[in-house]
């Protein structure tokens, strides 16, 4: 009976222990270990592929070497659930002895990141993850984290600017319910009603929805238009669910609901739309151009702010490695460097402000039919037709009064015109 | 009775093991181990209601999340719990949770098999539904974030002493359950799972025996629920999803039903599985589908349950062997 | 809120059943006669938008999309009655693990051929259309989905009331071992039952794909809302399946446009007290 048992758990345990043991990869005098967290399959794997295209596209263009240091990149599924992504981080920390950890999809990734790159003092880049608080109130409890990709509220603080100026002044906000859909909506409600502007209501279908059935009904008659916040899927089946409803108000929205990663696969139901963001693939630079063209040959498609995001950041690592001569500088000395970049990337120039995020071009941007970068079919893209450069992550807003109150949330700003 | 207490002694044999070795492999195996063991409390209180009482239960993750997210919101919103009060959350998780069980089990409790699936499945969804779009309370799908473990005297942001603490918990879980089931109690429990009306024509009060149990593995679930929050570090909905419940009932089922133990041997081959032997190869999914559907079929005891058979299998061939003796060669 | 808004959502609601009734109906009827707890009901679904995919990519026709996902899926489902759930017998909590095995082996098996991507199905253009009724935008697409739940739930009735093989179904469900008594052979009728909740279920999926998507995980979040609609409807009946779908439908609906909070939980709280006081759901046969 013993025999049995100890002959089964035995063998196994001893062979666990020496496993481990070997699996414990030694550290070569001039490899740099990036983890990359990123949801490769489930809901939104879509969007985590361009993540890491993006990335590896930039490795390609270096030849994975950083200054004479070779990039191991190691990928890890989160599926863009905060619980594995935090399974993950840990397995790379301390199973792969990563030098630093980049990724992260959602606000929940990133907020669920963070303590980790704390706990374990390691560097931990946001590429994607625009969670305002990350580098806004909850700053000093991440000591290891820098920020490459934007805030929630970045773009939506002009933008809500240029609402005005557009003569709008009633708007119906509809966002998927959760933390980055509360700040897109959020920056862009405290713009707009700065400006003499009013959100008359705010609707929160929850996040991966995909029939818009009961909301759409919801919206308010009397908004001169609608401002959107869809992230995923939703992003491709709202607008077309909206046009059969037979909406006929403008529509604009956060950067998310239009990018290129599901503009290919919209219709013409979204011609018109306009969106504000840190890029458009229909940047019209010629290092973008090049980008587009390098990603589309390689990829098959064009490329999205996901993608974009993550070849800058690369760039943006390699840059600091590149300064150390192809080492890496320890933990603390990265993050300080890191933040202290300034570079000219594809989507304009990029520096980062004092509390780890960066300051860049804010374009706002028009879904147009047309021919762009030479390809012979017609196609959507996201039209620039108005820049707001130097955008830090407070816009127009002074900050020591925007941190003062509370972080945009489901509640805050109040909706004071909502009845 | 000696084979049980060579059971017994195997048991605390592989336990004093795991105790002993686990903190001399790597971080990332500590993680994992700890994981498993504050997993199995949950898995082990499924096997007091499966088991032991007959009850297949489709929702038990739903007690996980009460212990947890009590934890995570006393932790975060009220900095409750983050001292020598953890032990005072400890008792807090596994009474809301028993509550819970008390609630649940009013209407659970009157329905057995195939039924009492179902319903607790639903009560189970009643819970994630709650989990999920509460905001105010929850999180939403958010979850919440514990930023830091409790310090009492000793620093259990150091992943071998936690490891030590849920390892602790385990064992005197373990031990607990141990003394309910080779209790009186515990055998009228067993009394039900083999022939419920019997036990009712002999003037126990079945319905009460059963409502007990459920409240006990409630109460355990609990437990497990505030270790998992200082385990993961995060609660989110994905702890009382449908498939977290479906998760235990597995590996209860994948151990061995009614041993206790199997459920802490299926643990730690499902969360192997999972989060080990996914970060080696991809096609681990299938091992683990695989797992389920041959030991269903071929191993409906579980692992626990090989030596019995083996044992089983010998006495029939024994059997065989000596009829051939015995039998007169006819031609 | 004006009886526009009232009537929009309610044609909303209404749709979304019509395509719960697709799933439960199948879901309802094996548990009505097996008294299996399919656990991989959820992958049936999913795995048929995802053959109903392959199918359109490679012949470029949705409407032949529909009945081949729909066979094939039917087909798994008799594979794996014969080959796995037979050999069981009656025992419900191995059967409900077998089926649970399954599913984790269908979701890896998707992802690998299939990859993780989000999908839509894009039905043909005429269906992307809306048809104004009284000033009320009705998109045809949810018109179609209720018109084929009609549709199917038609020919079941027939079927089940006014065939033979109807008849021994429905003797099967209220009583196995009278049916098998009276000389109906029980386990052909398993396997037929089983076979065709599968058939439906994708079904619903091919027809639900161009609604919600196809992608990785929708398996298991369709799982809860069919064991909702067959709860509450009640096991082994058509018409409970129908009317549970129909509720579940617009009580998902309304829950989600009025009481967001609480949506999920509008959903499966009375989902639960149903089971309280009647096991077998509302139209449930025992």
């Amino acid at each position: 009976m013993i025999s049995t048992l100890l002959r089964r758990l035995g063998p196994s345990l001893l062979g666990s222990v020496v496993a481990f043991s070997l699996t414990a990869p030694s550290k070569a005098a001039e490899e740099l270990r990036i983890g990359y967290v990123a949801p490769t399959t489930g809901i939104f794997a879509q969007v985590g592929k361009d993540m890491v295209d993006g990335f590896q596209l930039y490795l390609d263009d270096v030849k994975s070497d950083f200054g004479g240091a070779k990039v191991k990149f190691i990928v890890e599924d989160e599926q863009a659930k905060p619980d594995t992504a935090v399974t993950r981080a840990k397995k790379l920390i301390l199973q792969d002895k990563v030098h630093m950890l980049v990724g992260g999809l959602l606000a929940s990734s990133g907020y669920a990141l963070a303590p980790v790159s704390t706990a374990d003092k390691t560097v931990y880049v946001v590429p994607v993850s625009a969670a305002d608080d990350l580098t806004q109130r909850d700053l000093p409890k991440y000591p290891y984290m820098v920020r490459t990709g934007w805030s929630s509220s970045q773009p939506s603080h002009p933008f809500g600017q240029w609402a005005c100026e557009q003569g709008y002044k009633k708007i119906a906000a509809i966002g998927a319910d959760y933390a980055f859909g509360y700040e897109v909506v959020g920056g862009f409600q405290r713009a707009f009603e700065a400006c003499g502007g009013q959100i008359v209501q705010k609707i929160w279908p929850p996040l991966g929805t995909k029939d818009f059935g009961p909301y759409i009904p919801t919206i308010r008659q009397d908004a001169d238009a609608i401002f959107t916040l869809m992230v995923g899927p939703m992003s491709l089946q709202f607008p077309k669910q909206l046009a059969a409803s037979g909406n006929k108000k403008p529509v604009i929205g956060g950067g998310t609901s239009y990018d290129e990663f599901v503009l290919p696969s919209m219709g013409d139901e979204v011609i018109g739309h306009v969106s504000a963001l840190q890029y458009s693939a229909a940047l019209e630079n010629p290092k973008n151009e090049a980008f587009v063209k390098k990603y589309r040959a390689k990829y098959g498609k064009v490329p999205s702010y996901y993608s974009e995001t993550n070849y800058t950041t690369a760039q943006m690592i390699h840059e600091v490695i590149k300064n150390n001569k192809g080492n890496f500088p320890g933990q603390e000395a990265f993050v300080k460097q890191l933040a202290a970049l300034k570079l000219d990337t594809l989507r304009g120039p990029v520096t980062i402000d004092e509390m780890r995020n960066p300051v860049q071009n804010i374009y706002i941007k028009k879904v147009e039919k047309r021919k762009m970068f030479g390809y012979d079919k017609e196609e959507l893209w996201n039209t620039v037709i108005k820049t707001y450069p130097n955008v830090n992550q407070f816009g127009q807003f002074n900050k020591d009064e925007f941190l003062k109150t509370p972080v945009y949330n489901r509640d805050y700003p109040p909706c004071k015109y909502c009845n | 009775m000696k084979s049980q207490r060579i059971k017994v002694l195997v048991v605390v044999v592989a336990l004093a093991a795991i105790a002993i070795i686990t903190p001399n492999t790597n971080s990332f195996v500590i993680l994992l181990t700890t994981r498993a063991l504050a997993f199995s409390i949950l898995v082990m209180s499924l096997d007091i209601l499966l088991g032991y009482t007959g009850l297949p239960s489709l929702g038990q993750a739903a007690y996980l999340g009460v212990g947890a997210y009590v934890t995570a919101i006393l932790a975060t919103r009220y900095q409750f719990g983050l001292g020598y009060d953890f032990w005072l959350v400890v008792v807090l998780g596994i009474l809301f949770s028993a509550a819970l069980a008390a609630i649940f089990g009013l209407l659970a409790i009157r329905a057995t098999g195939v039924y009492f699936l179902m319903i607790t499945l639903a009560l189970g969804q009643c819970v994630w539904g709650l989990a999920y779009r509460w905001n105010s309370l929850t999180g939403g799908d958010n979850g919440i974030n514990l930023r830091e473990r409790p310090k009492f005297g000793i620093d259990l942001a150091n992943e071998v002493t936690f490891f030590y603490l849920v390892f602790g918990f385990f064992a005197v879980s373990l031990l607990l359950m141990y003394t309910l089931v080779r209790s009186p109690f515990g055998r009228s429990l067993a009394g039900i799972r083999e022939r419920e009306l019997r036990m009712k024509i002999l003037g126990y009060n079945t319905w009460l025996h059963k409502y007990i149990a459920f409240i006990i593995a409630g109460g355990f679930g609990g437990l497990s629920g505030v270790l998992w929050a200082h385990t993961a570090g995060i609660v989110s909905p994905e702890n009382v999803v449908l498939t977290t419940s479906v998760d235990a009932l597995l590996m209860a089922v994948l151990g061995g039903a009614g041993t206790l133990v199997g459920g802490v041997i299926g643990a730690v081959i499902v969360v192997g599985l999972r989060e080990y032997l996914s970060t080696l190869v991809p096609w681990w999914q299938y091992v683990l589908g695989a797992v389920y559907v041959l030991t269903i079929l071929y191993l409906p005891t579980g692992l626990m349950g090989i030596p019995e058979r083996i044992r089983q299998r010998r006495a029939l061939t024994g059997n065989r062997k000596d009829a051939k003796k015995l039998a007169p060669v006819t031609s | 809120m004006n009886t526009q808004f009232w009537l929009i959502q309610a044609f909303n609601g209404i749709s979304y059943g019509a395509l719960l009734f697709l799933v439960g109906s199948g879901l309802s009827l094996i548990f009505g006669v097996m008294r299996i707890v399919n656990l991989a009901h959820g992958s049936y679904f999913l795995l048929g938008g995802y053959v109903a995919l392959s199918v359109i990519w490679t012949t470029g026709s949705w409407v032949l999309a529909i009945p081949v996902a729909a066979l094939a899926i039917g087909v798994i489902g008799l594979l794996m009655e014969r080959i796995f759930l037979r050999p069981l017998g009656f025992d419900p909590l191995r059967q409900v693990l077998l089926t649970v095995g399954f599913a984790f082996l269908f979701q890896q098996a998707a992802l690998d051929i299939w990859t993780g991507n989000n999908f839509d199905i894009n039905p043909p253009d005429a269906l992307t259309k809306s048809i104004v009724v009284g000033g009320v935008y009705l998109p045809l697409y949810r018109v179609f989905m209720i018109c084929t739940a009609l549709v199917i739930g038609v020919i079941l009735w027939l079927v089940m009331e006014k065939t033979r093989m109807g008849a021994a179904v429905r003797a099967t469900v209220d009583d196995a071992q009278m049916a098998r008594g009276v000389g109906i052979d029980t386990s052909r009728i398993s396997m037929l039952i089983f076979s065709l909740g599968a058939f439906l279920a994708a079904l619903g999926g091919v027809i639900g794909g161009a609604f919600l998507g196809i992608y990785p995980g929708l398996d298991f979040e369709m799982l809860p809302i069919a064991f909702a609609v067959v709860i509450i409807g009640g096991m082994g009946s058509l018409g409970g399946a129908a009317i549970g779908a129909l509720l579940v439908g617009l009580a998902d609906n309304f829950g989600k446009a009025l009481f967001p909070e609480m949506s999920y939980f509008t959903l499966y709280a009375p989902m639960a007290l149903i089971l309280a006081v009647k096991p077998t759901g509302l139209f449930g046969r025992e």
